[in-house]
């Protein structure tokens, strides 16, 4: 059974569309991603799922229940906000209460819950403080606890962990999925970090332009993307392209761009190979084998190393494949010095081809 | 020699360890102090010596101010003008002293500042948070208000208050100053709602809390600076108002400004400069303590609209 159900959801603001009749289902239980650079629309659709901002077309169901004209409140669902949105007055335990004391429950039920949620997090010790006196993550553990207290099907998240430091960041989002797991219920999350929504998520849903662009599950996005945008949002480093076309024929299609040819033929095309058009060929700076096992590689190539960047556990090498830019992942142990010639292959099947004009997958 | 930091601490053995360390000293008495502090000291002595002049006169007898010498410090200090402007100086056919006034005043600007204060928060709370349908439109109708000369509402206004029975009453006043102090507090109090972040309104509102809900329970202890300084602009405003004052009011609730007029300017017997100048200060003083009691708080409400915390 279907959780929350985005049906033909559109939000202007004035003559600016924001969301364009958007459509996504997502299940019981499950952790949705949105993912998106800032101004595509992932945090607008999740205050319009939450009643916060009122659609413009179309209809929200949560729990099968059309929410579309409810208050936030009456819609049974917990928010947690970048900013923490902490009650500054209120101390942890206020913070906790506030919108159970709004709902008017029974105090021991009041205090049941703020236990339960407090013990979840952690966070008993801090219960008296005000917030002003948390660092960020005790904050952000508050933020969701005041979620958690309200006992709700849906959690939605609104870029939680971009307010921290990296390490907290990752410590944090740890704990947001072993939350998910213990309590199994349905997570909708915002971000613009790609890291966090391939880590978290069970489907990603990329969005551009108040579009989405690609509906998946993680794997499926970073493997196959539908389009260049998509390809290059998710991974990094960052996906390599090169500009050419596709040639040959007799069903041995070739890519070309400038002297370097590279034989696609194991390629899976979507719908054929359109010989003579002009495309893009992506492949991704992990997937490129170097030295011994370049030369078992479907397609390699001679490369001249131009830049080194080295980033701990990897080394990014940078070199030219058809007079374009072209990175490398290599261990850092076997890592190449600028100047090296070295032989680097990689496989077609795991290369991503688009269409040079309007730069969907082909 | 390859470890690096053993060649660094070498090489600064070799620099000199006297000369220049730690913050650099600086001259008392330079040229741009001398000036600075000349000019403060001199503009504050222009602003200072006419509150000398009052002060001193107030303490003077009336043969001690014949002699004319302004400047000069009372010979004999006396109170009798103080008391006498307080408690005995008449005005038209009243002789209780500016004390009357004083009160009038009193029962002007409580309610005034507590009714114009408390619409006005709740006017830029909705207009801040609540976006509703021509909000813009009210909004900008509001501001213009602020601009328009009050010469041009007085007669209007006349009208207007003796329709409703209140012209010529402690309440009309009231009522006047609490519509006129509404333009611009609603501005301040729409201004530092729209400063305050805006997910603590939408995190109160998932949390089920409505309209006055969260204005009672999430903005109002948040802004406590923006009320000092309302508070402030009202109780000056409202106290220093002579124009409203000598328009809407009779005699009998006439308020301290209006009094203090009717005493200075009264052609009739001998000046008695000395008690002039008692009543002056005496009507200066409410504005002039809230300034000393909350300059400081003043500043910060002020300031707390420009930085978030």
């Amino acid at each position: 059974m279907s959780s929350v159900v985005v049906r033909d959801v559109s939000l202007n603001f004035g003559t600016v569309e924001v969301l364009k009749s958007l459509n996504i289902e997502v299940d019981k239980g499950e952790f949705l991603v949105l993912l998106g650079p800032s101004g595509c629309g992932k945090s607008t659709l999740l205050n319009c799922i939450a009643g916060l901002l009122d659609v413009s077309d179309g209809q929200i169901f949560i729990n099968g229940k059309n929410v579309t004209w409810e208050q936030p409140k009456d819609r049974g669902i917990g928010m947690v906000f970048q900013s923490y949105a902490l009650y500054p007055q209120m101390s942890v335990e206020g913070n906790l209460s506030f919108g159970l004391k709004n709902a008017r429950l029974p105090k021991d039920e009041i205090d049941r819950r703020v236990k339960r949620a407090s013990e979840i997090l952690q966070i008993e010790p801090l219960l008296k403080r005000k917030p002003m006196a948390l660092s960020g993550g005790q904050r952000q553990r508050v933020a969701i606890g005041r979620a958690l207290v309200r006992d709700v099907e849906v959690f939605l998240f609104d870029e939680p962990l971009s307010n921290l430091d990296a390490k907290l960041r990752n410590e944090l989002r740890v704990e947001i999925k072993r939350l998910h797991q213990r309590l199994e219920n349905t997570m909708i999350y915002v971000t613009h970090d790609q890291i966090e929504a391939m880590t978290l998520a069970d489907r990603i849903a990329v969005m551009r332009g108040g579009i989405i662009q690609q509906l998946d599950a993680p794997q499926a996005i970073y493997n196959k993307p539908v389009n260049r945008f998509v390809a290059g949002f998710i991974g990094s480093p960052g996906m390599n392209f090169i500009e050419g076309l596709v040639d040959g024929g007799d069903g041995k299609p070739r890519f070309r761009a400038g002297d370097a040819a590279i034989d696609i033929g194991r390629y899976g095309f979507e719908n054929g190979a359109p010989y003579g058009s002009k495309a893009v060929f992506g492949v991704r700076p992990e997937h490129v084998a170097v030295g011994e096992a370049a030369v078992s590689m479907p397609v390699n190539l001679d490369a001249a190393i131009e830049i080194v960047e080295p980033m701990g556990s990897d080394t990014l090498a940078w070199t030219k494949v058809g007079g374009q830019n072209f990175s490398i992942r290599i261990e850092s142990e076997k890592a190449p010095a600028v100047g090296d010639r070295i032989r680097i292959g990689f496989d077609p099947v795991r290369a991503s081809l688009f269409d040079a004009g309007s730069d969907a997958r082909i | 020699m390859h470890d690096p930091r053993s060649a660094a601490a070498a090489a600064a053995v070799m620099l000199p360890f006297e000369g220049p360390r730690g913050p650099r000293p600086r001259k008392a008495l330079s040229t741009r102090n001398i000036f600075i502090y000349g000019t403060l000291l001199l503009f504050a002595f222009y602003y200072l010596l006419p509150l000398y002049v009052m002060i001193v006169t107030s303490l003077k007898g009336m043969p001690e101010i014949r002699m004319g010498n302004i400047f000069s410090p009372p010979v004999e200090i006396t109170f009798e003008p103080w008391v006498k402007a307080w408690s005995e100086v008449c005005t038209g056919l009243n002789c209780d002293g500016l004390s009357r006034g004083f009160w009038n005043s009193v029962r002007i600007t409580v309610p005034s500042v507590i009714l114009s204060i408390a619409i006005a928060s709740v006017n830029g709370y909705a207009l801040a948070n609540w976006r509703f349908k021509g909000a813009d439109a009210f909004f900008t109708i509001l501001i213009f208000g602020a601009f328009i000369p009050y010469q041009v509402m007085l007669y209007p206004l006349v009208i207007i208050l003796r329709e409703m029975g209140l012209y010529g009453t402690l309440w009309g006043l009231v009522l006047v100053h609490s519509i006129f102090g509404m333009p611009i507090l609603t501005l301040l109090f729409r201004n530092y709602f729209t400063s305050l972040p805006e997910e603590l309104f939408k995190a109160a509102r998932v949390d089920g809390a409505g309209f006055w809900g969260i204005y009672l329970k999430i903005m109002l202890p948040m802004s406590l600076p923006i009320f000092v300084v309302a508070i402030i602009l009202q109780v000056t405003g409202i106290w220093n108002d002579f124009l409203f004052g000598v328009v809407y009011t009779k005699p009998d609730v006439y308020p301290m400004t209006v009094q203090l007029n009717n005493i200075v300017n009264s052609v009739q017997g001998v000046k008695e400069y000395n008690v002039n100048m008692a009543a002056t200060l005496l009507t200066g003083l409410v504005p002039l303590f809230v300034y000393f009691v909350s300059g400081k708080l003043f500043v910060r409400g002020i300031a707390a609209g420009a930085v978030k915390g």
